[in-house]
């Protein structure tokens, strides 16, 4: 793996969200609905795993992520109450979930090495792996369309990661 | 429905397995494979014992089939199995590779390491002179009746894994030498150790596999005996039991009184219980659950 | 040159293949009759029509993996499978039951077949039964072999031979093992899957990882280490035994096949194709090896060394080894 910077120091210098708990969820599922209406494959190769629910837990975010695909919903919770009712987690760095997200690493490749820990129904987060993967999605480009002040936060702290921590944040089409 | 004995799996002393086909030949049991299932290194020790273990079957009125290797790959075993269709017996391949040395319209018997999982390959081995052939015991009960009912039609006598530790791989690779430390090509024979083959259990102490050489086996007994009426009712021909150092005449009785007086599963499971205290006994394959899942 | 056959699991991940130099690409349907059939994985029709369509524009062949054995009462399934690769224009079909390769045969006389490394075909005599009744154009070899023997192999045969030589090592004969359904109910030979996610449980318990396939429990490592996916021959078990027992990976080490330094003992060896296992890895890892190994049969046909460490990125944390290719694996 290739060396990063500490994370957490650089989320924790992030102006926080300027939404109460409810309306990110909100601005977050119009986020999902986004990508799940450009790119229908993903749905169809999760196939009988689009209606689990997936914890995401971004070891070093702010907040769990509940994601009901089939709902074409997203929800926050917080760290202090207990977990939301999930059927599978994810758990790891952001660092992590982004190379996955973008095809710059091999979700096998971290799952193996402990950098992305999973739980739960192993059947659905393989599917949900294999489906994203294929959808070739690039969260730069989904977060350009986004509108509105959650918008606006997320891509600022997108260009600020990316610049400060040499995250993945873009669709990697051809490797070195 | 009728008795078949498998090929003994385990590498057993030449006066072991003379011993073993003479009592065989005054058993209740129709038919005997005999001949090196695993390993060609083993057969020179014991090869000698086969003319005789045969006569003895056949004047005992047993039908007799040689078995080929499970996995044939060297020059001396490609040779050895061309070997075996030149006797006047009845070969039963154990490597469908083995039809290559078949000579045109020979009859043939296909043994339980042959995948056979549909009518198709079924009817293709009848074609080529297929007369008997054990299903392969991984395969669930609506496989195995539909399988007999083919079988029927194309005149092929279908059996099923009745009773033993069942193969479940074959690999290029000598687990028992590598438990030794040794390489395969210096293994001295360490397996001859184990004539019931060796014992792998988790890490719980839960057992699991057992380990023959180069080939793989369950743990537990895989015993067709809850099912044995409705493998009658759907055809089958015949119970395969494997061979095992402990207590295999009173196995075998046990099948018999099944087959002949109706012996109902819960008693038989009993009756093996009594006989073989402490061993596990499963069929999940023929429920179609994980073959390790233990009988009731 | 030697032919590089890549795995692709996704439409994206075909892409990328062909993209890196692939010559040539093997995915399969959407459904049991591959024996990659996991959750997310694989081609509807129309997917395979636009892959075969993007790989044949870029001079690419791709290869369809009907290579499980198909379920008694349920064959249609099947020969649809094989009648739909004809239609959709497929180079080849990778086939394992002598049933449906008799069927493939019948119906479709024109259709290039492949014996699938799942018929297990690991000797001269095998492989040309398979040649001289069905037409059988390439052998898969099974991963039991070693060079001598291939070389002797490819000595005896007409046809072409193809080798594994990087990703998941099977350790077993393959198409010959029913480890994971003794374990789960599903296998390889009938549904497609190995030690599969869906009977897969990770636990933390009292200062450990465990991973459970099944009811029996496979791996367990301190926590903070990484716990293996629970594949059952790589798995960590004990045997008892007077003076000799041992604990550990009875079967297999958790590592994986890496063959790049035998590339040229292999085209000595009358090797036609190198095939990369691991049609389940994402396009990133696809595209990585594609490239690499592209580069590696370019300088093997150069008669130029082997180019070193290419892959180590992709390989680390996990040993590499040449599996049975070097016979003291055995």
């Amino acid at each position: 793996m290739t060396q990063r910077p500490a994370l957490l120091p650089l989320l924790t210098r992030l102006p926080p969200p300027p939404l109460a708990r409810p309306a990110l969820g909100l601005a977050l599922t119009a986020f999902l609905r986004r990508i799940a209406q450009r790119n229908p494959s993903i749905l169809s190769r999760l196939g009988p795993y689009a209606g689990a629910r997936f914890l995401l837990d971004v070891r070093d975010g702010p907040f769990l992520l509940l994601m009901q695909p089939e709902a074409r919903r997203l929800s926050a919770h917080s760290r202090r109450t207990p977990e939301p009712a999930h059927d599978a987690a994810i758990r790891g760095g952001l660092a992590a979930f982004l190379a996955m997200l973008h095809g710059a690493e091999d979700g096998d490749a971290l799952f193996f090495s402990g950098e992305l820990q999973i739980g739960g129904d192993t059947s659905a987060v393989l599917a949900l792996r294999n489906a994203l993967d294929d959808a070739e999605l690039d969260l730069t480009e989904e977060l350009a369309a986004l509108s509105g002040q959650f918008g606006g936060w997320l891509r600022r702290g997108s260009a600020l990661a990316a610049r400060k921590s040499g995250l993945i944040l873009s669709r990697q089409e051809v490797l070195p | 429905m009728d008795l078949t004995i498998g090929p003994i799996a385990f590498f057993w002393s030449a006066e072991q397995v003379r011993a073993f086909y003479q009592r065989l030949a005054s058993t209740p049991v129709q038919r005997v494979v005999i001949g090196e299932w695993v390993c060609s290194k083993r057969l020179p020790f014991w090869q000698h014992e086969i003319p005789a273990a045969v006569e003895a079957l056949q004047a005992a009125g047993k039908e007799v089939a040689l078995s080929t290797l499970t996995l044939i790959t060297l020059k001396r075993e490609r040779r050895q199995t061309a070997g075996l269709f030149a006797s006047d017996l009845p070969v039963e391949i154990a490597d469908l590779g083995a039809l290559q040395h078949l000579p045109e319209g020979a009859p043939f018997w296909v043994g339980p390491t042959v995948n056979v999982y549909n009518e198709g390959t079924l009817e293709w081995l009848a074609a080529k002179g297929a007369r008997r052939i054990c299903l392969p015991p991984e395969l669930p009960l609506a496989s195995v009746v539909q399988l007999a009912r083919a079988g029927r039609q194309a005149g092929v006598a279908v059996e099923v894994w009745g009773h033993g530790r069942a193969p479940l791989a074959i690999s290029g690779r000598c687990y028992h030498a590598r438990l030794h430390d040794r390489a395969k090509d210096n293994c001295q024979f360490v397996c001859a150790e184990d004539p019931d083959g060796r014992l792998v259990e988790t890490l719980e102490g839960q057992p699991f596999l057992t380990v023959n050489g180069v080939q793989t086996l369950s743990h537990a007994h895989m015993t067709a005996a809850p099912h044995a009426a409705a493998l009658r009712e759907a055809g089958i021909s015949g119970l395969r039991l494997s061979p095992q150092q402990d207590n295999f005449d009173d196995i075998i009785n046990i099948y018999a009184q099944i087959l002949e007086n109706g012996l109902p599963a819960p008693d038989a499971l009993s009756d093996l219980r009594r006989i073989l205290p402490g061993t596990v006994f499963a069929q999940g394959f023929l429920d179609a659950q994980p073959g390790a899942t233990p009988c009731p | 040159m030697m032919e590089l056959v890549c795995p692709a699991g996704t439409p994206a991940a075909l892409r990328a293949a062909v993209d890196a130099g692939a010559h040539t690409v093997y995915c399969g349907f959407a459904d049991e009759t591959n024996a990659r059939n996991f959750p997310g994985l694989n081609f509807s029709r129309e997917e395979m029509a636009q892959g075969i369509a993007y790989a044949h524009a870029r001079g690419a062949k791709v290869l369809i993996a009907i290579n499980t054995f198909p379920r008694a009462g349920d064959q249609a399934l099947w020969h649809r499978a094989v009648s739909d690769a004809a239609g959709l224009d497929a180079d080849a079909v990778i086939l394992a039951d002598p049933g449906l390769i008799a069927h493939a045969a019948q119906t479709h006389p024109h259709l290039r077949l492949h014996l699938s490394v799942q018929a297990a075909a690991a000797n001269p005599d095998a492989i040309n039964f398979h040649a001289r009744t069905f037409g059988i154009r390439r052998v898969v070899l099974p991963r039991v072999l070693s060079v001598e023997e291939i070389t002797a192999i490819n000595r005896e045969i007409d046809i072409e031979t193809e080798v594994f030589v990087f990703g998941g090592l099977c350790v077993m004969a393959e198409g010959r093992c029913s480890l994971s359904s003794y374990a789960t109910g599903l296998s390889p030979n009938m549904n497609g899957v190995c030690s599969p996610a869906s009977h897969v449980a990770y636990a933390d318990t009292g200062g450990n990882h465990e991973a459970r396939l099944g009811e029996f429990l496979i791996h367990r490592t301190p926590k903070g280490m990484p716990v293996p996916y629970p594949t059952l021959c790589k798995g960590c078990f004990t045997s008892p035994g007077d003076g000799s027992s041992q604990t550990g990976h009875i079967f297999e080490d958790p590592v994986s096949l890496d063959a790049t330094r035998l590339i040229p003992a292999l085209q000595k060896a009358g090797v036609t194709a190198l095939k990369i296992e691991g049609r389940q890895r994402s396009r990133a890892y696809v595209a990585q090896v594609v490239r690499a190994f592209r580069a590696a049969v370019e300088a093997a046909d150069q008669g130029a060394p082997m180019p070193e460490g290419l892959l180590a990125r992709l390989t680390e944390g996990q040993a590499a080894t040449t599996g049975a290719y070097a016979k003291t694996w055995r």
